[in-house]
């Protein structure tokens, strides 16, 4: 049904109608909605059969929910930013165990300085997680990936993050269709666990790897990965078949037929950025877009053939590798090794900064002209920036950093924009 | 595509407002984007919503820096933030307040604009007339309808409906209509002064 609805709500709605058996969560801006929704509908028995199981932290939930696959039972939980960082040693051991477990991670930035912003440093840190990691485009988007995460978790026995931005995604209100339970039903069968903790024929699962077998295990969750670049586009079609739209795949292309220059981004600021190509193909430009939707596995092959027309590309990431400079666009260099394709780095938006059209604007036309440095940081205080190096230099005892750049900002109370 | 954004301070509804606009919005088969503005919210403390109608997909996700109409929830916001930054030349303004622009100090302001789109509301009033709170979003909801035409004062009450039931649905749509009539009426006022 069609509806105007928030983001969080429409998940939790899209979550409930994959017939969940256990969601355990334990709230965390901006992921709180989607499981405060999922509560409601558990306590009203809307949602049954279905245990909400209340937890006293992040890595709880994670443990909760690695239990609770284990045993067979269909697993839900949601989480972002430092809650995602609480529960990391649970997140590698689920994707270890190879346990079909769902969860949303409604992407924000990683403190210190704490930042309740979006950005996608949180789930990008679990890159090597073993995790798959699917992104959101838009809400309508974000419950179909939730619906096809299930499917894909449970034929590969893996577990899924599904990645929505926080705050641009879970607290935006726009119009989404919630699928009947007819639909999902048809897409989705009954979870059928490879592996399953069962009293009535004991088994263990979490056995003790040494030497002799470690990598044959490890090299086998690699593999479910590269099974899972072929499964995601089969899913995908097949929902296509159930549910009449597009939704999810590897990637998705647009304009980028006769692009010499291909913007290359993953999210909800793939919107923006088709908003800026549409008014600079107007103009003549010939620009084009390639959004990647699965993080995890990377797709390779199709980041290469999406781009191998272009004359250069720019990945603008909402995060940053510390030290090196992007994230995704080490993984889209790859995909084009050997091509001679002349690639930029955009870091965007880190910490919720605003992505406007006009600073996309100018970013694209000195990309066409190949202008930009190696790696860009959009709409960086470079006078803030200098200043603090400055007091760096000039003396000792220069103090926090973070303090420091509030005060020359001047920031005394809330902004916007 | 018509910009609105919203000024208040926590616990005045501020986002509530912006979501159940693009409800009145969605309800009269157009595309609208309501999102807040992602600050960490505390009661009292400067709020601010927005929302994009349109009659296509709206993609962009830019905060509204330029917009077509600003309804102000709190008028003492006036003396502390530039509530009226990037407002478009002919845009609209909806003020809650029972002062008039010009005791307000703001006479120079209307004269460089299109004076016929700014109008003042006493809502906070309306609101404890009718549902008994001094909540203003809802009346302000209903008098932007009435000044700008973008939406309609059924559609207003849809989205009340569909936010709210009983006594307080009742209140918030008896506050809506008469704020409606009030503005329509300045509305007139104003074009035969």
């Amino acid at each position: 049904m069609l509806k105007q609805t928030e983001g969080s709500k429409a998940v939790a709605e899209a979550v409930a109608l994959c017939r969940p058996e256990v969601i355990c969560a334990y709230p965390i801006s901006p992921q709180t909605h989607i499981v405060e929704a999922l509560g409601e509908m558990v306590k009203s028995g809307e949602l049954t059969p279905c245990e909400f199981i209340n937890v006293e932290s992040e890595f709880a939930a994670m443990s909760v929910a690695i239990g609770s696959s284990a045993a067979g039972a269909r697993s839900y939980t949601a989480t972002a930013s430092q809650g995602l960082l609480f529960m990391v040693e649970a997140v590698y051991n689920a994707s270890g165990l190879g346990l079909p477990i769902v969860m949303t991670v409604a992407n924000r930035a990683i403190g210190a300085p704490i930042n309740i912003w979006n950005d996608h440093s949180d789930s990008l840190s679990q890159r090597d997680s073993g995790w798959l990691q699917l992104f959101a485009e838009t809400n309508q988007e974000a419950v179909d990936l939730h619906i096809q995460a299930f499917r894909l978790a449970e034929e590969l026995s893996m577990p899924i993050m599904v990645c929505m931005d926080g705050f641009i995604l879970t607290h935006a209100f726009e119009r989404v269709d919630i699928p009947s339970q007819e639909q999902v039903d048809a897409y989705l069968p009954p979870f059928d666990p490879r592996q399953v903790l069962d009293p009535a024929e004991p088994i263990s699962i979490g056995a003790m790897v040494g030497p002799e077998a470690f990598m044959e295990v490890k090299y086998l969750a690699h593999a479910k990965q590269l099974q899972a670049l072929e499964l995601i586009p089969q899913l995908a079609a097949e929902f296509k078949q159930v549910f009449g739209r597009d939704s999810g795949g590897l990637v998705r292309t647009y304009r980028a037929d006769d692009a010499e220059t291909m913007i290359v981004a993953m999210g909800s600021v793939l919107g923006t950025i088709k908003d800026v190509v549409d008014e600079m193909r107007d103009e003549g430009h010939k620009i084009g877009v390639l959004g990647i939707i699965s993080y995890r596995p990377f797709p390779l092959a199709q980041v290469r053939e999406a781009l191998k027309h272009c004359k250069r590309f720019v990945v603008l990431e909402k995060s940053l590798a510390v030290g090196m400079g992007g994230i995704v666009a080490t993984d889209v260099r790859m995909a084009v090794t050997g091509t001679g394709l002349h690639g930029f780095t955009a870091i965007a938006g880190l910490g919720g900064r605003p992505i406007p059209k006009d600073s996309l604007h100018k970013l694209f036309r000195q990309a066409e002209k190949e202008e930009l440095e190696p790696v860009t940081f959009l709409d960086l205080d470079w006078d803030a920036v200098n200043k603090q190096l400055e007091r760096e230099r000039q003396t000792r005892h220069s103090g926090p950093i973070a303090e420091n750049m509030l005060h020359d900002k001047g920031i005394v109370s809330a902004k916007f924009g | 595509m018509f910009q609105i954004r919203i000024h208040g301070r926590g616990g005045q509804g501020v986002v509530t407002a912006t979501e159940m606009l693009s409800v009145a919005a969605f309800e009269e088969g157009r595309h609208a984007q309501a999102f807040p503005s992602f600050g960490s919210e505390r009661t009292g403390a400067p709020v601010v919503a927005f929302c994009r109608i349109d009659d296509k997909e709206i993609r962009l996700r830019e905060p509204i820096m330029e917009p077509d109409a600003i309804i102000i929830q709190d008028p003492t916001l006036l003396n502390q933030i530039d509530v009226f930054a990037g407002l478009k030349p002919d845009g609209y303004v909806l003020l809650n307040t029972h002062h008039s622009f010009e005791a307000l100090g703001l006479s120079d302001m209307l004269k460089e604009r299109k004076a016929e789109r700014f109008c003042t509301l006493p809502a906070t009033e309306l609101g404890l007339k009718h549902v008994g709170r001094p909540i203003p979003n809802v009346p302000l909801l209903a008098g932007f309808a009435a000044l700008s035409g973008i939406i309609r004062l059924e559609s207003v009450i849809k989205a009340i409906n569909e936010k709210f039931s009983g006594k307080v649905a009742e209140g918030n749509i008896a506050a809506a209509t008469e704020s409606y009539s009030l503005v329509k009426e300045k509305m007139k006022e104003h074009a035969n002064a």
